[in-house]
């Protein structure tokens, strides 16, 4: 048995991730501002979410144009805790007393509990997906099917949110939060430790993915976004093969809006539309859909973008947005991780090209 | 031996019954009957059209069939490709499909996933196992397990694909004109690979270039218009008068005893 | 079709009760939902279905078609103004649809799920440019007199303006259908998309076919855009709240099914209005989506296949 030598891009990936964790925990922290650092926390909630959009689009070619929808399970589950801790116990929601006149469905009773809030937040958006991606890839749904589904989804679920406003806080959303798990949100100490546990969070979704892309796995995932036929000749059913990708991604969605919550202190449904889902498709493509660290170099840059242009030129945000989709997509499909790699004249790792010329299928 | 030929189920037993295909009301394939045997080289002849391809297709779980096919007793036709896969009988295509930008040794690896648990698929790979090594050394490339797959010449991307049947423990192969395109030493390498792994092996090669057919079928079955004309050893099929007949404006022995020069420059495509 | 956004959907429900007259209430607002649907869905069957590229800023061709309407309304008196957008619509639609096909599309056709980014950077250009050229707040444009008023169907009681606009959204579908089939334009389109290499060969510029399968297509989304400022406001978010809806329509329907689009539309309408009425609207459009899922396990792909280009 010789074993087969890790590539020289693992050793990159690993100094990526601790380089990222060194911005993240150190540098950042430093040279922000409480409102800046609190901004950059935001932005690496969209990353969490862009990370799984990656694997999914970039390696596994499912356009996931729904992503909101698993960000809104995570981030409504945590907004029902929130909102509950707040009221203290046996307390009911503030805006209940407005809209429902203090009546509180009894579905929210258990996310009183800081432990199944958790548990939901990590099992529900992944289940969802399973349910979801079983029933749409194993009839073999994809490309535009595939993203039109996707997105009607989001579109779906952020409609039944605003007509839910008994219980969901319609188009005004849950906000106004108190507390995140007993700690004051308005204390800046407790602000730094959120956008720690948010720094972590994103650094344990690169890794999970990180650790994909090397597997065997990763492999086989590019392979069936590549050539489904062959893959199925390997004796693999490319439909389980994308049905991972898509649950890891709505897993990491739904942790990127878990934490979006308490960062931002606002969730709504226009967070987590169809319109919010396709946008967290820009920084994934920008950075390099394909890329592990491009999704969340993009999510991160398109984040500071769009404060940058909405507090100085009002209004120039939804050009610039789609300027960037036209240039990016019709330009430099790669993302910045091409020309990155290009740069360095080595092939980009992220694509395991299959040559396909003829396969009937 | 004569107690198991009729046995569906013995072991490396694939049989076709009555096997039918049909698109748009057009039948590609009209009621075609295989016995294989496992350690004999088949060959598989015939004009274009004849559906060569359209009967491996269909053992595969690649097109609807009617009839039945059956591996080791199973249905194969109503079994999803993958699974077919898994039970032992492996295909390659026209042409050959490997992962580019991977090394030799991890094309073959990832051949390997049909022994592994999922668990195992989503670490990250450590040490290629014994199969692996061994396929390496079958195929006769293992100086270039380190190369990536993109960089080898055709006739080395299909012993490639063999290997990874290999791997894959495939007890039948199904190899689509495999030394189509190949030099005339390559062809004869491939030949001689497929003796050495045919062994306990059921192995059915779509071929065009008679001499190769001539120089390794152990038994050769001749389609025309999706149904069987013939089937037997190189020398009875040659013998066949309808074999010859199919062949317009060339006889049947004309085809099968071209000159070998000319055979080797032109490919002798029938 | 959004609640909340700038189209409000129209409802015709006198109560709840379900006895004939409800049945007949749903089955007619259903087909007046479907009308529209139906209108904007056959532009995109055509550029989706038939060529395979899927046109985001489809539903900002509409929106483009609705200020047409609104602007020919300044410089014509009501009575006219509306019949003489429906070409000026349609021309302009389909204007926008050849520049968006010659400037960004037809580099893209090996890669049609990139257009769809793409097209969705063109309609956050569009939407924003409208918003500067005509304010945020929705306009109103005013319907002519002869569209005014009901007519009595089976008893019920009919807006003539939604009569109006199925019987152009059936007009729509027989000049489609009759341009695919009789003429010379639609035989060269036809050709194209069943084979690309063979319509070359045999001296059919299929560059002209695409262009003129935008034109056309983008066309008709103008020609939907001025008939749904008969039912609603026309805002820039006109495009947004229709795309979804037009997308499954075509979906369900079947890629390049004209018959499959129509029973689409109309039975996606009716399905829409018999849950808007039996739930509240939110809820219709979340079990919607779950019946489309359904249908497409049945059928994945739509009420009729056909093989044409694949969509990867």
């Amino acid at each position: 048995m010789k074993t087969i030598k890790l590539a020289p891009a693992t050793w990159g990936t690993i100094g990526g991730i601790a380089l990222l964790a060194v911005l993240l925990f150190a540098v950042a922290p430093a040279a922000l501002d409480a409102f800046r650092l609190g901004q950059l926390a935001k932005y690496l909630c969209w990353a969490i979410a862009a990370v799984g959009i990656g694997l999914a689009w970039g390696r596994g070619g499912m356009l996931v144009l729904g992503q909101g929808l698993y960000f809104g399970l995570g981030a409504y589950a945590m907004a029902f805790h929130l909102k509950l801790e707040q009221a203290g116990p046996d307390g009911v929601p503030d805006f209940m007393k407005l809209y429902a006149g203090g009546v509180m469905p009894a579905w929210w009773e258990p996310f009183r509990s800081g432990a199944f809030t958790i548990a939901v937040i990590a099992i529900v958006p992944a289940l969802v997906a399973g349910i979801i991606g079983y029933a749409v890839l194993k009839r073999r749904v994809k490309g535009a099917y595939f993203a039109i589904l996707s997105q009607a989804l989001a579109a779906a679920f952020a409609i039944l949110l605003i007509g839910q406003i008994k219980s969901t806080g319609g188009s005004n959303g849950l906000n106004n939060f108190t507390t995140f798990f007993g700690y004051n949100l308005y204390l800046p100490e407790n602000k730094v430790m959120i956008y720690q546990i948010t720094a972590a969070v994103l650094i344990v979704a690169l890794v999970i993915v990180a650790v994909l892309y090397r597997s065997r796995y990763g492999e086989l995932l590019v392979a069936a976004r590549d050539a489904e036929e062959r893959v199925r000749f390997l004796g693999h059913d490319p439909a389980n093969i994308k049905l991972v990708a898509y649950v890891v991604a709505a897993f990491l969605a739904g942790l990127g809006g878990a934490m979006f919550v308490p960062v931002v202190g606002i969730i709504t449904p226009s967070n987590v539309d169809a319109l919010a889902s396709i946008a967290l498709l820009a920084g994934v493509a920008l950075g390099g859909r394909a890329a592990l660290f491009g999704p969340v170099v993009g999510a991160i840059a398109i984040g500071y973008a769009q404060s940058a242009l909405s507090e100085n030129f009002p209004g120039s945000w939804s050009y610039f947005q789609g300027a960037l989709f036209i240039i990016v997509i019709l330009l430099l499909p790669g993302g910045l991780a091409s020309l990155f790699a290009r740069m360095r004249r080595t092939p980009a790792h992220t694509q395991v090209q299959l040559k396909q010329e003829e396969v009937p299928a | 031996m004569t107690s198991t030929e009729h046995d569906e189920a013995a072991p490396g037993r694939l049989t076709v019954r009555g096997l039918t295909v049909e698109f748009d009301g057009f039948r590609a394939i009209d009621g075609v009957d295989l016995m294989l045997l496992p350690g004999q080289l088949h060959f598989l002849i015939g004009p274009n059209g004849a559906g060569k391809t359209t009967l491996v297709d269909a053992v595969t779980g690649l097109v609807k069939a009617q009839g039945t096919a059956t591996y080791e007793g199973h249905d194969l036709l109503t079994t999803k490709s993958h699974r077919i896969v898994r039970l032992g009988v492996g295909r390659t295509f026209q042409t050959a499909t490997v992962f580019e930008e991977l090394s030799v040794l991890q094309n073959l690896d990832i051949a390997g996933g049909v022994h592994r648990s999922a668990w195992r698929m989503i670490l990250p790979r450590g040490a290629a196992p014994t199969y692996v090594e061994e396929a390496l050394e079958a195929i006769g490339l293992a100086d270039l397990r380190d190369r990536p797959a993109g960089s080898l010449a055709h006739g080395q991307k299909q012993w490639l694909e063999i290997g990874m049947l290999l791997v894959q423990d495939a007890k039948v192969m199904l190899l689509d004109e495999p030394v189509a395109g190949m030099s005339a030493e390559e062809r004869e390498e491939t030949g001689a690979l497929l003796r050495r792994i045919g062994g306990e092996r059921t192995i059915v090669v779509i071929e065009h270039d008679m001499d190769f057919v001539r120089e390794y079928a152990d038994w050769v079955t001749v389609m025309h218009a999706g149904k069987v004309l013939t089937a037997g050893s190189v020398a009875q099929v040659q013998a066949d008068e309808q074999v010859q007949e199919v062949y317009l404006g060339r006889t049947a022995d004309a085809v099968l005893h071209e000159d070998d020069t000319a055979a080797a420059a032109e490919g002798s495509e029938i | 079709m959004r609640e909340g956004a700038a189209h409000p959907r129209y409802s015709l429900r006198p109560c709840k009760e379900l006895d004939v007259d409800v049945v007949l209430s749903q089955v007619f607002t259903g087909i007046s939902i479907g009308s529209v649907l139906l209108l904007a869905a056959l532009g995109l069957m055509l550029t989706f279905g038939q060529m395979g590229v899927i046109n985001m800023a489809h539903g900002e061709f509409m929106m483009a078609g609705a200020y047409t309407a609104y602007m020919v309304q300044r410089g014509f008196p009501d009575e006219i103004s509306l019949l003489v957008s429906i070409p000026i619509g349609f021309v302009v639609g389909g204007l926008m649809g050849l520049l968006l096909e010659a400037v960004v599309i037809r580099w893209m056709y090996h890669r049609p799920l990139d257009t769809l980014l793409v097209t969705f950077g063109v309609g956050l250009v569009l939407q924003q440019l409208a918003r500067d050229i005509f304010g945020a707040p929705a306009k109103q444009v005013r319907s002519p007199s002869w569209l005014h008023g009901q007519v009595d169907v089976f008893g019920y009681q009919w807006p003539i303006s939604r009569l109006f606009i199925t019987a152009m959204a059936i007009l729509a579908v027989v000049g489609v259908a009759a341009t695919m089939r009789y003429t010379s334009l639609g035989r060269r389109i036809r050709a194209t998309v069943q084979n690309r290499d063979l319509a070359e060969t045999v001296g059919i510029s299929t560059r002209a076919a695409d262009r003129a399968t935008f034109f056309i297509g983008s066309g008709l989304a103008g020609v939907a855009g001025v008939l749904v400022t008969l039912v609603g406001s026309t805002g820039p978010n006109l495009g947004q709240s229709y795309i979804i809806d037009v997308f499954l329509v075509v979906v369900a329907g079947g890629i390049g099914q004209i018959k499959g689009t129509v029973i689409a539309a109309f039975g996606l309408g009716i399905i829409d209005s018999f849950l808007s009425h039996a739930t509240s609207g939110s809820v219709a459009k979340a079990l919607i989506f779950v019946l489309i899922v359904l249908f497409l396990q049945a059928r994945p792909e739509g009420l009729f296949a056909v093989r044409t280009r694949s969509l990867v």
